[in-house]
């Protein structure tokens, strides 16, 4: 599929999945997981400020705030054991964090078809990732009219 | 040589306690070159966080099911398996995993089709073996390649397809899912479908039974008369019964099939892999909703 559509910065990222052999795709998933940054204290002290997103099947947990310029910061939060939930929160927070709302809002909501991860990862997991980015986009949304 | 049983007196209790092992147990038998360990997780990344020592991962996923047709290997590709795994038609395998055993049941009960002789379940899972901070690590296992014989899948025995489900409905149905599944309120949910379904609710007939008050907090399976007065007390089940048990896809399901079968020792009991996901979607299925809401 071509990442014309997609911003730079989470284009790069799709890009980097299909380059690579599906077992590593498990371990750029992996990576990703690790490097999703540990919330920030206004979070991690105050859980009920992030939203649940219940259609993963852990939990998972995501804030957004959109800044006085108009970019996107995104706070995610997901056990440590669960990786996998944990990578898509981490490819997301790469991929979009610091961009423009309108950036934001335009990736394409099945943004899982364009991450090579469909013969790796179940059905489930997929849809949970893309209710993530959904929630992130309707959190962003609602910022911005209010 | 299959290893010795474990003897703890809780697990003594149970129909089958072969069938169980608890973390001390399979931390004294680590070392021994007849047992294989087996984790399958939930989540497919979680062993390449660190696993117990020397066990191998089985993905659900991608190396248990037919990558074409919906179902499980067949008797060539499970040998093949085996083999990659360094497990014999002899090796004792014992299995665990995240979500309370979910998973690992679920290889359990693929091994089951197969009849592999010896598999086990870790009480307590992959969770309890780290709460109690035993060994884990990152390192690959060294396991030497195996010769499995090919041995035909018998599905007779354990597994349910979907017509045979329907000739079963007037007959002993447990939903396993949770109490939302269920009622079918869970795919009413404002703009976030969630199970892929095309229909909330479950099969007629079938009373819920969450899977997961068969296991305590930390994982470990409910006492036997814990589980006796849930199955054959609550939902008034004999162990006589020919019963159908049944989730989303058939993990859920796997392990109160285990919960039945081997620690109350159910007769007959079978495990309906299609599930919610073919069961909900399937032209001409009757369903309910909403009766007998459970807790």
């Amino acid at each position: 599929m071509t990442t014309e559509v997609l911003p730079p910065s989470l284009a790069e990222i799709v890009d980097d999945f299909a380059a690579v052999s599906p077992r590593d795709r498990l371990e750029m998933l992996l990576e990703f997981s690790q490097s999703l940054p540990p919330l920030p204290e206004r979070y991690a002290e105050h859980p009920e400020r992030l939203e649940s997103v219940p259609e993963c099947q852990s939990p998972l947990f995501v804030a957004t705030e959109v800044a006085d310029d108009g970019t996107v910061q995104i706070f995610a939060d997901a056990p440590q054991e669960s990786p996998t939930t944990r990578g898509f929160a981490g490819i997301f927070h790469a991929g979009l964090n610091g961009l423009p709302a309108e950036a934001v809002l335009a990736v394409p909501g099945d943004i899982t078809a364009y991450l090579s991860l469909t013969d790796v990862v179940s059905p489930l997991r997929l849809r949970g990732a893309a209710a993530l980015l959904g929630r992130v986009q309707r959190q962003v949304r609602e910022q911005l009219t209010a | 040589m299959a290893l010795p049983h474990d003897t703890d007196p809780k697990l003594a209790e149970y129909a089958h306690p072969e069938k169980l092992v608890t973390t001390d147990w399979l931390a004294e038998h680590l070392d021994d070159p007849n047992l294989v360990v087996v984790e399958s997780d939930e989540d497919i990344l979680l062993y390449e966080t660190g696993h117990i020592p020397g066990s191998v991962k089985v993905d659900w996923h991608t190396e248990l099911n037919d990558q074409l047709t919906r179902d499980y290997l067949d008797a060539a590709g499970f040998a093949e398996l085996m083999s990659r795994k360094g497990i014999g038609r002899d090796t004792t395998v014992v299995f665990y995993g995240d979500k309370s055993n979910w998973w690992a049941a679920y290889a359990l009960w693929v091994f089951s089709l197969f009849g592999h002789p010896d598999v086990r379940l870790l009480d307590g899972g992959r969770a309890k073996w780290q709460a109690e901070h035993r060994p884990m690590t990152t390192d690959a296992p060294d396991r030497a390649t195996s010769d499995y014989p090919l041995v035909e899948r018998d599905d007779a025995r354990i597994r349910a397809f979907r017509d045979e489900v329907r000739e079963h409905l007037g007959k002993p149905l447990v939903d396993v899912r949770s109490s939302d599944e269920f009622t079918g309120k869970l795919l009413h949910m404002a703009n976030y479908p969630q199970e892929g379904t095309l229909r909330g609710g479950h099969i007629p007939g079938a009373k819920s039974v969450p899977w997961a008050r068969a296991a305590n907090e930390d994982g470990t399976f409910k006492s036997r008369a814990e589980l006796e007065a849930l199955y054959q007390g609550e939902i008034g089940l004999a162990s006589t019964d020919d019963v159908v048990v049944y989730c989303r896809i058939g993990e859920r399901s796997s392990h109160t099939w285990f919960a039945l079968t081997h620690l109350l020792g159910f007769d007959s009991v079978r495990n309906y892999d299609g599930s919610w996901t073919e069961w909900g979607n399937a032209v001409r299925m009757p369903i309910e909703r909403e009766v007998e809401a459970p807790e």
